[in-house]
């Protein structure tokens, strides 16, 4: 019996490990990747902090985050992150972080869009790497216990407590439960649903938000997804926002600008994204800064679109098109990470916790991920009071999990999974991407449920046991399902436009929609409603 | 295009086999994408960043330690597994090693110092610690394919890592742990260089952490052997054909 089990590897859930180690809980990291592979490592610009208040502060901090929620946050919990986000920085650095300095020897800063303060905390442009692998080296030296490639398929709840987990061993196939005190979900967002849409990596599949719904929580708020203007059209990696922060200008196919660049990014994606359903390409040009400035400043975006589009920024221009980056939704929590089920804990992107609202700021995810990551891990170190023993839990979900899973190798397999899941991707862009209406957003739900009816032709090819990735990627294939209908019948109630969901049936905001939406699973069916902020 | 992938399979006879397959992308990793799609669903690779930075995909293309994310492919290209580790299945191979290798080293933050830090500091790490823990180098190493205990190029470069860091009070620990098996059994071939996609030198910050070793006054056990039986000389950093394994 542990006392915290942390699914997922992230930065969040990291974070999350070292502070209960600290608390000398008995503590264990289960993630379907190995750790260093995660998502955070691609984060590149920055973690934002208010590091001296002669200049910045922390009231302008909570400000900005809520501004850019557009109201519907919790200025408390917002207030919680900025004013722990020093603490966080120096932490960081005094772990090893190797964060930029300027000429005073003071931790550098650079600046993000939606906000008028230099505040952004930066690695040179690997920060996420940079964090996420000093992370590592700590788990390392303080003998937490990892269990590498084993990915969680179900929690087992009963009475409204969560009592453990049942994951799948990929490496052998093996399925097996163990019991905890309390669980943390640190299993990242759910942009990845996008597929082929996406900045993404290819294991955000929505796992940990999918699971959670089917164990009962309640997502609050998954209409909100956030399209960064700026992917490299074909592969749809990120070019940071630094490109237009540094000047960069976003021009038609005649070379001529049509959109003020430092506008809002839901905005400018918006503008971009109308531009290419016309059928006419956008294009990033930074060629007026010259090789020097791009190689001082962005040297990064440069390898970027030399390596993935083979264009030479200080030449040329680069194609560039919108793609699904963040997601604002989740698994409800308080500001400790609790959400409706009792000793379940979400951390990080998965966790919906009510600070980023309807749109996130550039940097503030690395701050929410270690910040409350950390507060998370020794909250729910500390707040084990309930003296559950193993004989207490009457649990049958490992024998049924087992039967599913058989059941899975006996599908036929008349339909292409991989096939199915570009399709999803593409239904989810085409109708529930940066513009969307009702119709659209009926079609949608009507595609993604027949995908769904159809599970049993899709099947798997691979019938081995060991490391079987097939299997592995219909499993994520079903929560990829689920979340996209839950994304979608939040889009479709949610009838305003509010930050980076757009409804062009409801163009403008709507005070009577001044609410978090709040989605759960009835009777198999998802039920949505709205709730107070609070 | 034609590429051939070798692999390997556990459950099936013959365990290690060939398979050639037609593909109309010419980055890798779409291929790997494509050939799931269109040829055979269960070819087993790791994937995630698509952008060169989680490291998951490293294999190797006609011999070479490549990123599959990063790479273009040619007619005929050759792609199988990285070496010098077991494979699991297809292109899959046992990584776990990486955790074992750090611990080893001690390569992590301990007790903190309080000099101030300057951008020249932070440059002084920079490159080491952009290391993605891709294994390529560990592909590449003859060293580490004769002998396991070896420390290994990506261990020894984030020794050295934490060894310059100025926030660390001292680097005793690390340089003490690096003498067995390490910093003294590279033969200094340059073969991880070579194959860094992030650039990074193992080799030459093998050397640096020689250079600190010596002045904590560690010496180079094997340096005996070499000046009276093989004549090595220490200025060619170039492969040394007799090694000193
Ligand atoms: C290209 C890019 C650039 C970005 N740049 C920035 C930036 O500059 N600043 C900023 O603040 N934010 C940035 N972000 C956002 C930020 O990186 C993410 O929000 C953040 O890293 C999420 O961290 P996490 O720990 O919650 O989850 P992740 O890092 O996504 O980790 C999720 C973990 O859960 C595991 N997992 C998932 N499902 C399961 C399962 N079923 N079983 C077991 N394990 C599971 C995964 O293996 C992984 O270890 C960027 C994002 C992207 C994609
Ligand atoms: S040193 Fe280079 S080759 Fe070796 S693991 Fe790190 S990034 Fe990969
Ligand atoms: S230089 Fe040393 S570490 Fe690098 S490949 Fe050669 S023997 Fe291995
Ligand atoms: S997929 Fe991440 S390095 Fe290639």
């Amino acid at each position: 019996m542990y006392d915290v089990i942390i699914i997922g590897s992230g930065a969040a859930g990291l974070s999350a490990a070292l502070s209960a180690k600290e608390k000398n809980s008995k503590t264990l990291v289960i993630s379907k990747t190995q750790p260093t592979h995660s998502q955070t490592v691609q984060a590149q610009g920055g973690i934002n902090a208010v590091l001296y208040e002669d200049k910045d502060s922390i009231e302008q901090h909570v400000a900005d985050t809520y501004n850019a929620s557009k109201e519907i946050s919790s200025k408390d919990n917002i207030n919680f992150m900025c004013s722990n986000a020093k603490d966080t920085i120096n932490w960081l650095d005094e772990i090893g972080v190797p964060f930029n300095r300027d000429k005073e020897n003071k931790i550098s800063q650079r600046k993000f869009g939606g906000t008028k303060k230099i505040r952004t905390c930066y690695s040179s442009d690997y920060t996420g790497l940079k964090i996420l692998h000093t992370l590592f080296d700590q788990c390392i030296k303080n003998k937490i216990e990892f269990l590498n490639e084993h990915v969680l398929l179900d929690l087992i709840v009963e009475d409204k407590i969560c009592k453990g987990v049942v994951i799948l061993d990929i490496l052998s196939g093996e399925i097996k439960e163990i019991y905890s005190k309390s669980i943390i979900l640190a299993t990242g967002g759910y942009a990845g649903i996008y597929q082929n849409f996406t900045t993404n990596s290819y294991s955000n599949t929505a796992d940990g938000i999918a699971i959670a719904l089917r164990a009962g929580a309640k997502l609050s708020n998954m209409e909100f997804v956030q399209f960064h203007p700026t992917a490299l059209v074909n592969s749809n990696i990120l070019i940071s926002e630094s490109a237009r922060g540094e000047g960069g200008y976003l021009v038609d196919k005649d070379g001529n600008r049509f959109i003020d660049e430092l506008k809002a990014r839901d905005e400018v994606a918006r503008a971009i994204y109308t531009r290419i359903t016309n059928k006419e390409s956008v294009y990033l040009d930074l060629r007026h800064l010259g090789l020097e400035k791009i190689n001082d400043l962005m040297p990064q975006e440069r390898r970027l679109a030399l390596e993935f589009s083979n264009v030479k920024l200080e030449e040329e221009l680069l194609p560039i098109n919108p793609a699904a980056h963040y997601t604002m939704g989740g698994i409800k929590t308080n500001i400790n990470g609790q959400t409706n089920i009792k000793n379940l804990y979400a951390s990080g992107e998965c966790a919906q916790a009510n600070i980023h609202g309807a749109n996130r700021l550039g940097g503030n995810s690395l701050l929410e991920i270690v910040t409350l990551g950390k507060h998370i891990g020794s909250y729910a170190s500390e707040n084990i009071d309930n003296e559950i023993s193993v004989q207490d839990i009457n649990s049958n979900k490992l024998e049924l999990i087992k039967e599913e899973i058989e059941n899975i190798f006996e599908y036929k397999n008349e339909i292409n999974l991989y096939k199915c899941k570009d399709e999803v991707g593409q239904i989810l862009f085409d109708k529930a991407g940066l513009f969307k209406d009702k119709n659209s957003l009926n079609e949608a739900l009507k595609q993604i449920n027949e995908i769904k009816n159809s599970l049993d032709e899709i099947g798997v090819v691979d019938k081995q046991k060991e490391y079987n990735k097939n299997l592995l990627e219909f499993l994520e294939f079903r929560n990829i399902l689920d979340i996209a209908l839950v994304v979608i019948e939040s889009a479709l109630n949610r009838e305003e436009s509010r930050g980076s969901h757009y409804r062009v049936d409801y163009p403008n905001i709507d005070v009577s929609y001044l609410k978090n939406s709040k989605a759960v699973l009835e009777e198999n069916k998802v039920s949505c409603s709205f709730e107070d902020v609070v | 295009m034609k590429i051939n992938i070798k692999r390997f399979n556990q459950a099936n006879e013959p365990q290690k086999f060939n398979n050639e397959f037609e593909v109309s992308n010419t980055n890798l990793l779409q291929a790997f994408n494509e050939i799931k799609k269109e040829h055979d669903e269960t070819l087993t690779y790791r994937c995630g960043c698509k952008s060169g930075v989680c490291g998951s995909c490293a294999v190797r293309v006609n011999g070479v330690e490549r990123l599959a994310c990063k790479t273009n492919i040619n007619e005929n290209d050759v792609i199988e597994p990285i070496k010098n580790s077991k494979v699991i299945k297809d292109l899959v191979v046992d990584v776990s090693h990486e955790t074992l290798l750090i611990e080893k080293t001690n390569s992590f933050m301990q007790d903190n110092s309080d000099e101030e830090i300057e951008q020249k500091d932070i440059n002084k790490i920079d490159r080491q610690s952009n290391c993605i823990l891709c294994n390529s180098c560990y592909s590449s190493c003859p060293v580490y394919e004769a002998n396991k205990s070896f420390l290994g190029p990506f261990a020894l470069s984030r020794a050295l890592r934490y060894s310059n860091d100025k926030k660390m009070a001292n680097n005793d620990l690390i340089i003490e742990s690096i003498q067995s098996n390490g910093i003294w059994d590279c033969t200094l071939c340059g073969a991880c260089t070579m194959v860094c996609p992030q650039g990074i030198d193992p080799k030459m910050d093998i050397l640096q952490l020689q250079g600190l070793a010596s002045q904590k006054g560690y010496t180079n056990p094997y340096q005996a052997t070499f000046d009276s039986n093989m004549g090595f000389d220490m200025s060619d950093m170039g492969f040394d054909p007799n090694g000193s394994f």
